[in-house]
């Protein structure tokens, strides 16, 4: 029997996340398709952990993840750029005040 | 393990259609020139899509086909210490092949297209791998060489403007080093041995060295997409530059080997640090590109009897993956 590509259309895409150590977050390293969460947790074991890059994996169906439109980063994020006054350095303090 | 600037001006489709230039393109160009990086969602021309897709999924056809070579010596290593490498070696290269679809795929093609077009003989990878493993010197040239090359190659696209491909190259260059380096072992081991075992290396040499030299892609004159990929800072040096880097780097290390390259106009030109090297075959190059280089029929024929071996495998995945998710629905319900 020959078969195609097409015999795997169904496996859903994982995005696949990676703990350094314990005390750091899990950061985004890529993806994969597979099965099942079971399935992409093994897989992403052998491809993305082969020289001890990790000690936790997450994997997280793309498909769940909500994204913000690229073509919105000036409404969202840039009102955050003319408020100084969240940041520290806007206040100003005497120097001879020490520990603040 | 590989990159390789394919393209011949025959193959014109990355090339740019004349078109207005819109507002957008001028935007996306000062991005580029301000060093930002392109991500998945962001705006980018259809020929900036479409020459990185080409590019990405050439690159991780040509690790997947690139482990045949090199798989075909796993079982005959001549001791443990170099089969645990090579084994290592070759399931690095299955890695790289799914970091790179999984970077391809951030542009919107699928992976099953991917794979439909390689096992087709529709899609185009490394010329390098269709040449054949004859000794287990090849081992040892393809890791000095090839990964060699390789490596020239892949450095400047960890810069490369589009995100998940720069990214996926750090990933690479991070695991290749010790591809490289097992390689380069390899040949010195064989070239200190026996009279029998150099021979063996140099003949490796004389085999690997030319085609090592074709990895770069045409020279810069008959290369089809340089000029709008170095705009697009996808590609940072021209195929004749890093041709060059890797001349220079890798004839000191032959000599280090007490090999000689394969190359009678070979020498160094002491004005310029360079080495000059004699013309480099493109007939052959071509003919491979075309489908007839010694090996492209069994690479592509291996590729689907793996997949068609394989088969079931991905069935029953499918249809355990199912079963498990009605149980958790009766569990629930």
């Amino acid at each position: 029997m020959n078969h195609t590509a097409s015999d795997r259309k169904d496996w859903p895409l994982f995005e696949i996340f990676i703990r350094p150590k314990n005390g750091l977050s899990h950061k985004h390293v890529g993806s994969l398709h597979a099965a099942d969460a079971k399935m992409a947790l093994g897989n992403a074991r052998d491809v993305y952990t082969r020289r001890g890059e990790g000690v936790s994996i997450w994997a997280v169906p793309a498909a769940a993840i909500a994204a913000s439109d690229p073509a919105d980063k000036a409404s969202l994020f840039e009102p955050a750029d003319d408020k100084v006054y969240r940041h520290p350095t806007f206040y100003e303090i005497p120097a001879d005040v020490k520990n603040i | 393990m590989y990159t390789q600037g394919l393209d011949s001006k025959a193959d014109q489709g990355a090339q740019p259609s004349p078109r207005l230039v819109t507002d957008n393109d001028i935007r996306f160009q000062e991005r580029i020139d301000a060093e930002e990086k392109i991500e998945p969602r962001d705006w980018m021309p259809d020929g900036y899509r479409r020459t990185l897709v080409r590019q990405i999924a050439q690159h991780a056809h040509s690790e997947i086909v690139g482990m045949l070579p090199e798989g075909n010596w796993i079982t005959r290593a001549p001791s443990l210490r170099r089969k645990v490498a090579l084994l290592a070696k070759v399931q690095d290269e299955g890695g790289h092949g799914l970091y790179l679809y999984s970077a391809a795929e951030t542009l919107g093609v699928s992976r099953d297209e991917l794979v439909e077009q390689l096992l087709a003989g529709k899609a185009k990878y490394s010329s390098i791998f269709n040449y054949p493993t004859l000794t287990w010197a090849d081992i040892g040239a393809i890791g000095w060489l090839v990964d060699g090359a390789a490596i020239m190659n892949q450095v400047p696209l960890c810069r490369c403007s589009y995100g998940p491909y720069a990214r996926a190259m750090i990933r690479v260059c991070r695991e290749e080093s010790f591809h490289q380096r097992q390689g380069y072992e390899l040949m010195l081991a064989l070239a200190n041995g026996t009279a029998e075992q150099k021979r063996m290396a140099q003949d490796a040499l004389n085999r690997w060295w030319w085609p090592s030299l074709m990895m770069f892609g045409p020279s810069d004159d008959q290369s089809a997409h340089s000029a709008q990929n170095m705009a697009w800072k996808i590609k940072r040096f021209s195929n004749d530059e890093l041709r060059q880097r890797f001349v220079d780097a890798t004839v000191p290390q032959a000599e280090f080997l007490g090999l000689t390259i394969p190359d009678p106009d070979l020498r160094l030109n002491a004005e310029t640090g360079h080495y000059e090297f004699g013309a480099i075959d493109w007939s052959e190059f071509n003919e491979i590109l075309k489908g007839n280089g010694p090996c492209n029929r069994e690479r592509l024929e291996a590729r689907r009897k793996a997949w068609d071996e394989g088969a079931w495998v991905r069935e029953a995945a499918t249809a355990h993956a199912a079963k498990r998710a009605q149980r958790h629905l009766k569990n629930v319900g």
